[in-house]
């Protein structure tokens, strides 16, 4: 036992300076992340600040309860559930067809080309990309305007006021600007398809569609299992800030989520309710994690992929 | 081997090519969709406010004239904007780069005792965290509320970054370097800096990269922690020009032009300013296209 914990010790000695190296982004980890965690707790208490986080009143599930039970609830609820499993079901395929496609492109110089130009758009800001919605769907400045008239003869209707429009141009607009970008993780594994597998089936008569869904598609489908496990646990958490930019008072119906619900409810109504906005955003990071862990358990037994 | 791949289309069947059609068409189409909305905006940019405003502009600029991007000159909110933008991305960056490297290395060491349960604190992050309010409640109780530090400091490590350089570490520098070194009597922190850096200038890069444009299109945190328009950077300038539909007339022509030609200027402006606020990432991404790349890659790679 005491050479045990000699050695043990010896051991952190020799290791010492790495320890050092650790103090700060360790530090730093506890202060902004799980220090915001134990900020939790006031989801479970009436938070004033004059008793401050520790020693605020405890008042069990009542904020919970009060969300629950609130006229607002189903409505961010199937909000939000419903532009994410959109964005997943209309975003998921489309990388993997470009990847697939981008793959078997002969012309090295058409196939930088179509992979450059489709990237680019992710490294446009978010702001920005709002901004480019809002500019070209104007319905009497934009180009969406320009093309309705054209085509009909008609100045469109505005779209921004109709909340039906709102999912569309939202999954759409992501998927404009992820495509490529998403597709980068495919194309890198299908670059580590071996050759001989397609000399080998072109020897079996396999044309080259056969041979793109039995060999490359086969050869991605851990990589998508995987980015679809992530993309599953993240159901909850669609991004905030996109959809509160293109917020607006006509869309609300459908483009009020949980995110941008615990925004108002928090910090912008009358000085803000701190503890019902921590009680919804906790609501959302629980069911979050249980889907991560359900479709990780689920994904592991049926196909042997897992994250963990 | 070279031969037969220069002269393909001698051995194509018949379903080959209505493949390779295919491929072709829903490439294009995509390619086309894409491509589309971005020359559209920088023609416009490029064309007269009445042009724009009548929808003459389809494909290349109308009436070329700069108008657009003088007005964007004359709008000091940018500029300061602009300068603050410059200021966070530089000094977030180098913070950010600092943090992740002395986290990465000590976990890409072999046999470093607690190594698991450290990675397991990083990680544990990614998948759940405090969430809007609390980390409000932190900036505030921490003084840092309407001040540069607010930019800089929620956020400034990303573990997925952190776990990127870790692999890198671990899979391109030897062993036997470390071994050598120690032999020399040399110790951790001459090593790290002596040959753990030097070593790892491409996935600094990448990490300089994911960074610095992180930086530069942040707005959320802005929009949270700062008041001070002085202190406000570029993001928070384009949101109030290109979604709250807000500018300042005085800013555009003064008081000599009528409400229909600023109207015309202020549409103009939202084109020239998306132009201007996204080309510097745009311009030089094909010559970084690469690292980028390789980052995505070492990211996906399990470690």
């Amino acid at each position: 036992m005491t050479h045990g914990k000699v050695s043990m010790k010896n051991r952190f000695l020799k290791y010492w300076q790495l320890y050092v190296f650790l103090i700060i982004p360790v530090l730093y980890i506890i202060i902004f992340a799980y220090i915001p965690m134990g900020g939790l707790q006031i989801a479970f208490k009436d938070f004033t600040g004059l008793k401050g986080i520790w020693g605020s009143d405890w008042v069990g599930l009542k904020h919970f309860k009060t969300f629950l039970n609130s006229y607002q609830f189903k409505r961010v609820f199937m909000n939000t559930i419903g532009l994410s499993f959109y964005q997943l079901i209309a975003g998921f395929p489309i990388p993997i067809i470009l990847a697939l496609g981008l793959n078997s492109v002969r012309s090295e110089k058409y196939k930088k080309l179509v992979q450059t130009v489709t990237y680019m758009p992710h490294f446009i800001s978010v702001i920005v990309l709002v901004g480019i919605i809002n500019t070209l769907f104007n319905p009497i400045t934009g180009l969406y305007g320009t093309i309705s008239e054209l085509l009909f003869g008609v100045q469109p209707a505005d779209i921004f006021g109709n909340p039906g429009a709102f999912k569309h141009l939202y999954v759409w607009s992501g998927i404009w600007q992820n495509c490529g970008w998403s597709s980068i993780i495919y194309i890198a594994a299908l670059s580590s398809v071996d050759k001989e597998l397609h000399e080998a089936a072109k020897v079996d008569g396999a044309n080259r569609f056969q041979r793109v869904i039995h060999i490359d598609f086969q050869a991605i489908i851990p990589t998508a299992i995987i980015l679809l496990i992530m993309n599953t646990g993240k159901i909850m958490t669609i991004g905030f800030e996109k959809v509160f930019l293109m917020q607006n008072s006509l869309n609300l119906s459908s483009s009020e989520i949980i995110s941008t619900y615990v925004y108002k409810v928090g910090l912008v109504t009358g000085g803000g309710d701190f503890s019902y906005a921590t009680a919804i955003g906790l609501f959302n990071s629980v069911i979050n994690l249980i889907l991560i862990i359900l479709v990780n358990k689920i994904s592991k037994k049926v196909s042997n992929t897992s994250l963990w | 081997m070279k031969r037969l791949n220069k002269h393909p289309k001698t051995t194509m069947s018949f379903d080959d090519k209505i493949y390779f059609g295919g491929v072709n068409i829903v490439l294009f189409i995509i390619f086309i969709l894409v491509l589309y909305p971005v020359v559209y905006i920088v023609s416009s940019s490029f064309s007269s406010a009445t042009a724009v405003m009548t929808g003459k502009v389809v494909l290349w600029p109308v009436d070329f004239s700069l108008e657009g991007y003088k007005a964007v000159m004359r709008y000091d909110k940018v500029f300061i904007g602009f300068r603050n933008t410059v200021f966070y991305t530089v000094v977030g960056t180098s913070f950010n780069i600092m943090l992740t490297m002395i986290g990465a290395y000590p976990l890409a060491r072999k046999g470093l005792p607690g190594k698991g349960i450290l990675m397991f604190i990083f990680s544990f992050t990614m998948i759940f965290t405090g969430g809007m309010i609390p980390t409000y409640m932190l900036v505030r109780s921490l003084g840092i509320m309407n001040t540069p530090l607010a930019m800089i400091l929620p956020g400034a490590l990303s573990v997925y970054n952190l776990i990127i350089a870790r692999t890198f570490i671990q899979n391109s520098i030897p062993n036997e370097l470390l071994e050598a070194a120690q032999l020399d009597g040399c110790n951790d922190f001459k090593y790290f800096f002596k040959i753990v850096l030097p070593l790892s200038k491409a996935i600094i890069a990448v990490l300089v990269l994911f960074y610095a444009v992180g930086h530069w299109n942040q707005y959320f945190k802005a929009f949270l922690y700062l008041r001070d328009p002085d202190i406000q950077p570029l993001q928070i300038v384009l949101r109030d020009i290109l979604i709250a539909n807000t500018t300042d007339p005085s800013m555009l022509g003064g008081s000599d032009a009528d409400a229909e030609a600023l109207e015309g200027l202020s549409n103009l402006l939202r084109y020239s300013l998306i132009v201007i606020s996204s080309a510097p990432i745009i311009c030089v991404y094909p010559f970084i296209q690469k690292y980028f790349d390789k980052g995505i890659m070492i990211g996906s790679l399990k470690g």
